[in-house]
């Protein structure tokens, strides 16, 4: 899987073109979509109530739009001008902010619901400069911090992002820890290569007794313990045992007589009952 | 797209800027209406969070006089109609929000402010 996080900052990363082309991208679009659903489901907010929600790193909107779908009002904030202005283009509803969420938020105490963020987690993990606010850990302490203090007591903030190694989940978890989140991280599909998407499950407060961190969603069985080449095996074996149907019925010979009297071909037979039977073996 | 909303939970981030940081004043704004869903059951449930007076000082700023100064008991339906008005439909387009404390300037364009702050003001 490729990295853009290695190859340069957000900000330059995704410049006009690359925002054009993710956005326009229907696999990430699905992506996107799938991995927001999720996160709302995680988020668990009362039903049928509209929150006010935060989306970091939002981007052009894709998940922003589902925010919208889902009756919810949402913050949006990212740092790179481009997708911003790919958002505006495309006429999300909520308000968009130029904002570095490494060098923390200005929102007030217990402003939000929630906050979801979708593959975002990752870019901070690359110190650009070698001044101290610069490094990892300093801008997650700072995002974590001020992200605790924009939440309400008690409400969720579900994280989803790529770690590339157990010890970018240990620095992350162990930093949110700090800020005061309770909560862990939620595998889905942990046997999958391409599916495996983990999740930061971050808690304020809790009312009391402690909240449980949600399950992982697990693959069904039936894609376990089968090749996905054997599957194709099969139906060609299904093809090759079964018997064809003949393809010149009566159908086809009454339609092709047709066609020849509309042509003006001489000695077409005339159509009767007999027309495409089978003669008995005895004949 | 800044509206009063957003706003009214704004306060300055930046290094050492921990008092008085709040509400930020809006500078040289542009203001375009844009209708919205009305949503009650939202605003009812919106209403404890906001800070009143720096809602309707910023109202005011932008030349908004529909609010009464003192929040109202009673939640009417033309109260919440106003409400509504004030909070989701008007959006800043142009212009800056100030710090009334560290007087850090963040520029609005295009409807985005703009909230990076230079490297000695990162806390």
């Amino acid at each position: 899987m490729s990295r853009p996080e290695l190859v340069a900052p957000p900000e330059i990363y995704y410049g006009d073109i690359e925002a054009k082309k993710y956005t326009n991208n229907s696999r990430i679009q699905q992506i996107q979509a799938d991995m927001t659903y999720r996160a709302l489901e995680l988020l668990n907010l009362p039903p049928d109530e509209p929150a006010f929600l935060l989306d970091i790193g939002c981007g052009s909107g894709l998940s922003g739009e589902i925010l919208d779908e889902e009756g919810h009002m949402w913050v949006g904030v990212d740092i790179a001008p481009s997708m911003l202005e790919v958002a505006l283009e495309r006429e999300v509803e909520g308000d968009l902010f130029l904002q570095d969420i490494g060098q923390g938020f200005g929102f007030r105490p217990g402003s939000f619901d929630g906050a979801i963020s979708i593959s975002v987690l990752q870019w901070l993990l690359n110190a650009e400069t070698s001044h101290p606010t610069s490094s990892p850990p300093h801008r997650l302490t700072r995002f974590f911090i001020t992200l605790h203090a924009a939440l309400k007591n008690p409400s969720r903030a579900i994280l989803q992002f790529y770690p590339t190694s157990d010890d970018q989940i240990q620095l992350i978890t162990s930093i949110a820890q700090k800020a005061g989140f309770g909560g862990g991280v939620v595998v889905d599909y942990p046997n999958s290569k391409k599916a495996r998407k983990v999740f930061l499950c971050l808690f304020v407060g809790g009312g009391g007794g402690a909240q449980q961190v949600p399950k992982g969603l697990e693959s069904e069985v039936e894609d376990e313990g089968k090749v996905q080449f054997e599957k194709r095996r099969e139906r060609l074996k299904s093809r090759s045992g079964g018997k064809r149907k003949n393809i010149k019925d009566k159908d086809w010979i009454l339609k092709k007589k047709e066609l020849y009297r509309q042509r003006g071909k001489e000695g077409v037979p005339n159509d009767s009952k007999y027309t495409g039977r089978k003669r008995k073996a005895v004949f | 797209m800044v509206r009063l909303i957003t706003h009214n939970l704004l306060a300055c981030h930046a290094k050492g800027c921990t008092s008085n940081n709040f509400p930020l004043l809006f500078q040289d704004a542009a203001v375009e209406l844009r209708d919205a869903d009305f949503n009650a059951d939202f605003l009812r449930g919106f209403l404890p969070r906001l800070e009143w007076p720096a809602l309707v000082g910023a109202a005011r700023q932008l030349g908004d006089t529909s609010l009464p100064a003192e929040q109202p008991d009673m939640l009417d339906d033309d109260f919440l109609q106003k409400l509504h008005h004030v909070l989701l439909e008007i959006h800043v387009e142009e212009g800056a929000m100030v710090c009334p404390n560290c007087k850090h300037v963040y520029p609005i364009s295009n409807g985005i402010p703009n909230m990076l702050l230079a490297e000695h003001e990162i806390g």
